[in-house]
């Protein structure tokens, strides 16, 4: 991971709602993975203080040039407003690579990519991995409407087959992603599916994929403080250890770090969403799984900060 | 040259700036940015006497110049610590700070008691009594002057060689009678400030925006409420040491605190943004000495010019 600074050598738009920003960034553009994500500081206003996650969506590694990373994103509050006002020559601090990336099959195989609006932006650099290793391509996009679809002209141009669906049936089929899964599978004969998204697709997708006992990598979202590992706010309930062995248990692991690409089978989506009180612990150290029992307080007990 | 050494009580510090607690872990993913060696210290992460989960998420909100957070403290609890993270810092020269956390007195002396029998090497040991005391229906401990007492005196007796800082909660009507208590109890010296409680709401959805409802403010948004909790403290037992903390985010920052009374200082929600900051934060303190001609950090502290 590394802290560097990237130039803007353009800022374009992607349909009406999608900024994108190409940063020169050398030596993140040469390590950075499909998958992983940049921290970006938003400076220039000292009342919102925290950087700001953003998958990379492709990488442009020129021979003899600079490489330089994309990160496409829409406007929701102070952070993303900042950069989409940004425009060639400034320059925004970054941190990165962070986090694990997607894991490419072992195998010549057929991967099923889906993705869910803007969510879908570290796809684009999969899908061109992927097919740089040989691996067959076919990708369900999804979104609320047609201004929702993140570069629908290059997900035909990416794969093999492709199928889009919208709530409002303004471009592809009208529906949600999951409705196309079952024929897409079979029509292509995928091996592995790659999703990320918003949290109730990647459920639903989730779901499906165990049912039909298909491999899935999952990229989650959740609100970040630092994006290295350190201050234990972006958890995501999962699964670790086997249920074979009894040795299963749930806990929470960091986003950043130990994600955003999760094994799609061990999320708990549901107790994810943050609501509920859940019962689970941190793996011990010495592996005897602590649950809460009489020496582990309930969340309600531990401090309001900290 | 200017000399940085501060001597915060009975600990010597190669430099005054510190890493709190719960915002560096225990170093390792930060030490790829900042030589651990190179700062006055890090105070990891609060440990607790088994691992504790943590609460469920959302756990953070960012605010206007700062940020909240409901962590809920998760933590491997102190026998990883002992067993992984304590030779690991060993190894990478760091002055190391314990944190010690818990719901009950029983609680923070059974950390403490692993701590004087496993802890060879730890320079220091900071209570976060920022924590829901069970024995005295889930007030907090540094909200009142007797919890605060009988907890800070009840570590000091299970560590006789490790000196031990209370670290308080601004929270309170009276932080200086809280601080005499823990003074009082034998703490060796004072951590001000933890978190400012606080709380948003998402007006559109009508939930709040943390899971936990309530939590603690951090970043800038604080530090005018630290300068003064460390002024207060620091006139009222000018002896003893404190660790200034709570949006320091610059030299200047922690200038502020260190002119205020504090020895030492941490640095907190600014290392999310910057890994190196703390070490940047050290440069630029170094340079102001240089340029203000003075030969000891020590000289700075407590050293605001009041009108009287
Ligand atoms: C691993 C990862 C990859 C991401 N990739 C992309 C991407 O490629 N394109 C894109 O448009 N967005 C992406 N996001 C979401 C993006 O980080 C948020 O849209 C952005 O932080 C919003 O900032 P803001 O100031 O505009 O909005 P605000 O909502 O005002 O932000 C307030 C705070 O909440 C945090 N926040 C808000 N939404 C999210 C979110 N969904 N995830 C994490 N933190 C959030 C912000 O970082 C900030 O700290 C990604 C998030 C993660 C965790
Ligand atoms: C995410 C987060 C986690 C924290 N965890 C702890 C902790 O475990 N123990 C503790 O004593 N203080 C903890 N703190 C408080 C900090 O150590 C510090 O006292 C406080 O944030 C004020 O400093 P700052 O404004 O520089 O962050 C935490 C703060 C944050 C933001
Ligand atoms: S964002 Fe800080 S640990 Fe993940």
């Amino acid at each position: 991971m590394l802290i560097a600074s990237g130039e803007v050598l353009t800022h374009k738009k992607y349909g009406e709602h999608f900024h994108s920003l190409t940063l020169v960034a050398p030596r993140i553009g040469e390590q950075v993975a499909p998958g992983q994500f940049v921290n970006v500081s938003c400076d220039g206003n000292r009342s919102f203080i925290l950087r700001r996650p953003f998958s990379v969506y492709r990488v442009h590694k020129r021979g003899g040039w600079a490489a330089t990373i994309e990160i496409v994103f829409d406007i929701r509050g102070p952070g993303t407003k900042h950069l989409a006002e940004l425009r060639a020559h400034s320059t925004v601090k970054l941190l990165g690579p962070c986090g694990q990336g997607f894991k490419l099959p072992a195998a010549r195989s057929h991967c099923l990519l889906i993705g869910g609006g803007i969510g879908a932006a570290p796809l684009f650099f999969l899908a061109d991995e992927l097919r740089n290793e040989g691996h067959r391509v076919d990708v369900i996009m999804g979104a609320r409407s047609i201004h929702r679809l993140l570069n629908a002209i290059d997900v035909r141009r990416l794969a093999s087959v492709s199928r889009i669906t919208t709530e409002d049936g303004s471009m592809g089929q009208q529906g949600v992603v999951t409705d196309v899964i079952d024929d897409m599978v079979e029509r292509c004969s995928s091996d592995i599916v790659y999703a990320c998204g918003p949290h109730p697709m990647l459920a639903a997708v989730a779901q499906m994929c165990n049912e039909r006992a298909l491999p899935l990598q999952v990229a989650v979202e959740e609100l970040m403080a630092c994006g290295y590992g350190v201050c234990m706010t972006c958890v995501i309930p999962v699964l670790t250890g086997s249920s074979r062995s009894g040795s299963e248990e749930r806990v929470y692991a960091r986003v950043c770090t130990e994600g955003p690409v999760f094994d799609g089978a061990t999320v708990c989506w549901f107790e994810s969403e943050g609501r509920v009180t859940p019962e689970w612990a941190e793996p011990s150290s010495s592996g005897s799984p602590s649950r809460t029992g009489a020496d582990a307080p309930q969340a309600e007990l531990a401090p309001p900060g900290n | 040259m200017a000399s940085l050494a501060a001597e915060l009580g009975p600990v010597a510090l190669r430099t005054p700036v510190l890493l709190a607690s719960g915002t560096f872990g225990a170093g390792r993913e930060g030490a790829q940015f900042v030589e651990l060696s190179q700062l006055g210290g890090i105070i990891v992460k609060s440990m607790t006497a088994s691992p504790w989960k943590g609460k469920p998420t959302p756990r953070m909100c960012e605010t206007p110049s700062g940020m909240l957070n409901a962590i809920g403290i998760q933590n491997k609890g102190v026998d990883f610590f002992l067993a992984e993270d304590l030779p690991w810092l060993r190894r990478q020269d760091a002055t190391v700070f314990a944190s010690i956390a818990g719901n009950s007195v029983g609680e923070f002396v059974k950390v403490a008691d692993k701590l004087r029998t496993g802890g060879r090497g730890i320079a220091a040991v900071e209570l976060n009594i920022s924590c829901p005391n069970l024995e005295d229906q889930s007030n907090m401990f540094a909200h009142s002057a007797e919890s605060t007492a009988a907890v800070t005196s009840a570590a000091v007796r299970a560590l006789p060689r490790i000196p031990v800082f209370a670290k308080l909660s601004p929270n309170v009507t009276s932080l200086v009678e809280i601080a005499g208590a823990a003074l009082g109890a034998g703490a060796a010296g004072l951590s001000l400030i933890n978190t400012v409680f606080g709380m948003a709401i998402d007006v559109e959805d009508r939930v709040p925006r943390l899971a936990g409802t309530i939590g603690g403010l951090s970043g800038p948004a604080i530090r005018p409420v630290a300068v003064r909790a460390v002024h207060e403290v620091h006139r009222a037992f000018p002896e003893a040491p404190i660790i200034g903390q709570g949006g320091i985010a610059s030299a200047s920052d922690a200038l502020e605190l260190i002119l205020a009374g504090a020895t030492a200082v941490a640095v907190g929600t600014a290392n999310f943004i910057n890994p190196r900051v703390a070490l940047e934060i050290t440069q630029g303190i170094e340079a102001y000495m240089e340029r203000h001609g003075v030969a000891s950090v020590g000289e700075l502290v407590g050293a605001v010019k009041l009108a009287s």
